[in-house]
């Protein structure tokens, strides 16, 4: 006990010759704080409120009937299905790459990890582009489509497909380093143990990756709900049927009704919040998982 | 370790579900966008991605995205220093904002930076009057594509400043060097890589950005028209060969920037192993 304490002072004392050594004048420090939290303020801060100050600008009459406007209302339902589908598609395809990359060896792994990034390189205009070459009127499935009766493009499904297509890499790629520094030696004692690898799957890994599953998902949400170019080129803007939130905020500014607009935008922005606010959470669970596996296995 | 005595199962079945997916929903519809091209003979081609306003609207791009990238490396820099660095009321609310171009809808940003910088904006009519017009020119491309790029040198920086041994920048002092030396001859060249991975990640996310842009831009042909929204045009005019001729140069770019990114990334996670060592 006394040991630690003079320790833990001595520990403090040397903190504190530390931050003499290397650290700037108070007038240096003030100054850059004030530099960082003017530049953060100006493009960030400002932004933000003002996206909640236009969008009560006429009052909360104003801003409530622009949130229950059936249109508004549909747009709502049409964003939380694309999301509601393409998070599970790309949860299933994370998991299995990262174990596929993380557990194994083979060669070409590399080229893979780089494939699937692919899609944070494209620009979503072109991510919605390449659907319409393939499922378009005058694209690769086109005209089958159209003897059997069935649209993908101007419709859900296309807008699914650039909602799985922006939203890939997520989780994959939040797995693939956590799996990678956690090894395959648990795995492989359930295995000796006699547990098949449905069951290994189920409660060894997913336990010990759910952390990082659940940061990888926060953030697919938050980009598939938000998802505004590559949707917009697939959706062909058909109020009621085919726009998502993002593209019902585009329409109804570009027709002046910025109160509106900016009240359903908020409603996006109180997404975003609230994904910060649970990443944040997430972070700071994992962070205390970590912390406490390394002093289990000091002991 | 090699894969004959690995004893886990599910190899076959997740690199086969892997590799069918990964075609499916990306490689096999960006060679749609390749092959396409190939109802165009080379010369048609080259007209078409290099006419008056399309280089335009590369230019615009490419100086916006730059310039972007720029800001954000030297603001970011800051911002990552003080964050790892000093205390100060609020630190970890900002911190966690910092995130915010990453979780805030793209459309939501864009109409948002515009009403900040329009003629009766909150910014917008203290620059105004003072002949700094930003909503509906490129300087507005400008400022949408530094908010979207501003996460992305703060979150590479943070790690490798939070990681630096204070042991070199002590002997360092010791040895007489002053604040301004060590940083410029000690930190810096550690957080170079990572500087650099950041700066080539907010540059890569600024050339393919679109929601963000279309609002504040005006979008004035050879003006401020970027190129994502030429090819959106070419689209609504029914003119798919011409959009997609233009995204294959777009996506070329993309891809010679990923590879850069990639190289960057190992020489930065290198660096950070010998500093380790």
């Amino acid at each position: 006990m006394t040991a630690t304490t003079v320790s833990q002072h001595v520990r403090y004392q040397t903190k504190v010759a530390h931050r003499r050594a290397t650290s700037e004048p108070a007038w240096v420090r003030w100054t850059f704080i004030a530099i960082a939290l003017a530049f953060l303020t100006l493009f960030l801060f400002v932004p933000l409120a003002a996206v909640f100050t236009e969008a009560l600008r006429k009052g909360w009459h104003t801003y409530l009937s622009a949130l229950v406007d059936p249109d508004a209302l549909s747009a709502i339902w049409l964003t939380l299905i694309a999301a509601a589908i393409a998070l599970p598609l790309n949860l299933i395809f994370g998991v299995a790459a990262a174990w596929a990359i993380a557990k194994f060896e083979f060669r070409g792994k590399s080229v893979l990890i780089t494939l699937i990034d692919l899609p944070f390189a494209v620009s979503p205009v072109v991510a919605g582009l390449i659907y319409v070459l393939i499922f378009g009127l005058q694209g690769w499935f086109g005209a089958w489509l159209i003897d059997n009766d069935l649209k993908v493009i101007f419709a859900i499904p296309s807008i699914v497909l650039a909602t799985v297509f922006v939203t890939f890499p997520f989780i994959a790629r939040e797995l693939i380093p956590l799996m990678q520094a956690q090894g395959k030696d648990e795995e492989e004692a359930a295995l000796v143990l006699g547990a098949s690898g449905w069951q290994i799957l189920w409660r060894v890994t997913l336990p010990n990756i759910k952390w990082g599953l659940l940061y990888g998902m926060i953030l697919t949400n938050a980009r598939a709900m938000g998802e505004f170019g590559a949707v917009s080129v697939v959706s062909g803007h058909i109020r009621g049927l085919t726009n998502t939130m993002p593209l019902h905020v585009e329409i109804l500014y570009n027709e002046y009704q910025y109160a509106a607009a900016f009240a359903v935008a908020s409603l996006l922005a109180l997404l975003a919040l609230v994904t910060l606010a649970l990443k944040t959470f997430v972070e700071w669970q994992s962070a205390k998982h970590a912390a406490d596996a390394e002093r289990e296995s000091n002991e | 370790m090699s894969k004959k005595t690995n004893v886990l199962p599910g190899f076959n079945l997740s690199l086969g579900y892997t590799l069918l997916y990964l075609s499916l929903i990306v490689l096999i519809p960006l060679s749609a966008a390749f092959l396409k091209t190939t109802e165009f003979s080379f010369s048609e081609f080259w007209q078409v991605v290099t006419a008056p306003r399309v280089v335009a609207s590369y230019k615009l791009t490419f100086g916006a995205s730059l310039i972007g990238a720029f800001i954000n490396a030297i603001f970011g820099l800051l911002t990552a220093w003080v964050l790892v660095r000093y205390d100060f009321f609020g630190k970890k609310l900002i911190d966690a904002l910092v995130d915010l171009p990453f979780a805030l809808p793209t459309a939501v940003a864009g109409i948002a930076l515009t009403a900040v910088y329009a003629k009766n904006g909150w910014i917008g009519s203290f620059l105004e009057p003072n002949g700094i017009h930003v909503a509906f020119t490129p300087v507005g491309v400008v400022i949408a594509l530094t908010f979207i790029g501003l996460p992305f040198v703060v979150r590479t920086v943070q790690p490798v400043l939070e990681d630096l041994e204070s042991e070199t920048e002590e002997a360092a002092a010791s040895l007489g060097a002053n604040r301004w030396q060590t940083f410029y001859k000690i930190i810096f060249p550690a957080l170079l890589p990572a500087l650099m991975t950041g700066f080539a990640l907010a540059f890569a996310r600024a050339i393919g950005e679109y929601g963000s842009v279309i609002f504040i831009a005006g979008n004035m042909p050879m003006v401020s028209e970027i190129t994502p929204l030429i090819i959106i045009t070419k689209l609504e005019q029914y003119d798919y060969t011409g959009a997609t001729a233009v995204a294959v140069v777009m996506l070329v770019i993309s891809f010679l920037l990923l590879l850069a990114i990639n190289g960057l990334q190992w020489w930065s996670n290198r660096r950070n192993a010998e500093a380790i060592e």
